[in-house]
């Protein structure tokens, strides 16, 4: 039997890996669609008297209802296999992220399936998420006074 | 008479008869180039019932109940229920067998299972231990991903590397009685472990096992790789099996001309979207019971050796950075209405 470095050669010249030239390509103009409906709902709100604080507010909350509504119809995984990344950074990945799990876990009840893991996908992102902007903030404070 | 020949292999004293197989698959499946073979198609993911883990269950209740009708025995003819499936504590097996009232071995070869079953099926029959033998294994799409990636309905690419699990189970009726098909020999495999860690490229996993499998049945019988009409691999896929002909060949075996993979046959990787092919414990098990089970009895094809390969990692142990030790089972099966060779 081969070396398990001479097998791993052979399994990287055997191996495709993903097109990443078209794939970014949709993620680039999927993802931008998303951007240019944003700021479309953004521009409809503060047309229709929407306090001027509260707009972006109003923005994600209806794009993260999109995501959702099309989660549960079965659709929204199918945009993200279209269009990767274009669809799963913005504000509606991280709403399917969530309502996924939902969906999936329900099987095994309110407490330890929707309520535990629901945030398997989504939380790490909370949570370093909230490390990050701490280490920031830390950061912003030191320089703030020393500097 | 001695039994065992070589390092691993068994041939039985006398051929182990296949009196019946079943398949029951699911939608996707039956949109493959196979489609029209299976004995049932259930379009519906859930069977009717609430989970995937259920539904998964219900595919091997159906294919092992279809099974019985087929070979014309009733449950309590079977001395022993042999099944193997994916989902942890092998809840799809467990939950769709419980009511069979029959002796029961539970097995894990993760989607070995279809050949470790049959291989010990056939040495519990000519061991003398049972008249009778079914052995059955069953795997879902959808069960899978919930317990090995990610939600179904969590958006992600697959990558190219990856497999599409097969969503159906097949059940096998062994009997000590002569049939026309009967299994010849055995081949158990040994873990082999080349450190691959990629849980989204199983082919390239499991194509080490399933080489080292082929050739020591090769050796042990010291057959030819012609010897065979087809050698056919359980779930390698495009990748895995480009490998395994490379490391056969390395062995000083090509096997080229007559390998098969159960991964590839089963999908039409370009109009289904399967990427690398199709994976799990029914996706040999169907394949077998409904193609090549069927030419064998026709006659298109006298012999062949079954090798359904498994990956024996688990979510945690992919998590925890191990790599993924893998198995195959080769189980020889022949034509004998024109006396063996």
């Amino acid at each position: 039997m081969v070396s398990k470095q001479e097998y791993d050669n052979m399994v990287k010249k055997a191996s495709p890996n993903s097109k990443i030239f078209p794939n970014c390509l949709k993620a680039f103009f999927v993802g931008g669609l998303i951007c240019v409906f944003g700021q479309s709902l953004h521009d409809f709100f503060e047309h229709i008297g929407v306090a001027k604080d509260n707009v972006g507010a109003w923005v994600a909350i209806t794009l993260i209802f999109i995501a959702i509504l099309l989660t549960g119809l079965g659709v929204f995984d199918n945009i993200v296999s279209f269009a990767g990344a274009g669809a799963a950074v913005p504000i509606t990945g991280f709403a399917n992220a969530m309502a996924a799990p939902a969906i999936e876990f329900k099987k095994e009840g309110y407490i330890f399936g929707v309520g535990a893991k629901m945030f398997v996908i989504a939380g790490p992102v909370i949570v370093y998420g909230t490390v990050a902007s701490m280490i920031v903030g830390a950061v912003h404070y030191i320089v703030q006074k020393w500097g | 008479m001695e039994k065992k020949v070589g390092g691993q292999t068994v041939i039985f004293s006398s051929p182990v008869g296949i009196l019946a197989t079943s398949s029951i698959v699911g939608q996707k499946e039956s949109e493959g180039p196979l489609g029209h073979l299976f004995d049932v198609v259930e379009p519906d993911a859930m069977f009717g019932t609430k989970s995937w883990e259920k539904a998964e269950s219900k595919f091997a209740q159906a294919a092992v109940s279809i099974c019985e009708k087929k070979s014309g025995l009733s449950m309590a003819d079977f001395d022993y229920v042999i099944a193997g499936d994916l989902l942890n504590q092998s809840t799809g097996s467990i939950y769709g067998l419980r009511n069979t009232n029959r002796p029961y071995f539970g097995i894990f070869g993760a989607c070995s299972a279809m050949g470790e079953g049959m291989s010990l099926g056939a040495m519990l029959i000519d061991g003398g231990f049972a008249q009778n033998v079914i052995a059955c294994a069953s795997s879902h799409f959808c069960s899978a991903e919930k317990q090995f990636r990610f939600p179904l309905e969590m958006g992600s690419q697959r990558p190219p590397t990856s497999s599409w699990t097969v969503t159906g189970s097949a059940a096998v009726a062994l009997t000590k009685s002569q049939t026309d098909v009967a299994i010849t020999a055995a081949t158990t495999g040994k873990m082999v472990d080349l450190q691959i860690k990629d849980a989204n490229n199983m082919g390239a996993a499991m194509a080490p096992a399933a080489a080292d499998t082929i050739v020591a049945h090769l050796k042990d019988t010291q057959r030819p790789p012609k010897y065979y009409d087809a050698i056919i691999t359980g779930d390698l896929g495009y990748i895995g099996s480009e490998l395994l002909l490379q490391l056969t060949a390395k062995e000083g075996y090509d096997i080229s001309s007559v390998h098969k993979d159960c991964g590839i046959e089963i999908f039409d990787k370009e109009k289904q979207n399967t990427n690398a092919g199709g994976s799990g414990c029914a996706c040999s098990g169907v394949v077998f019971s409904a193609y090549f089970y069927e030419e064998l009895k026709k006659g298109a094809i006298n012999k062949i050796l079954f090798v359904p390969t498994g990956a024996l990692m688990s979510p945690t142990s992919v998590q925890q950075g191990e790599t993924i030790p893998s198995i195959a089972h080769a189980v020889a099966i022949e034509n004998t209405q024109g006396g063996l060779v």
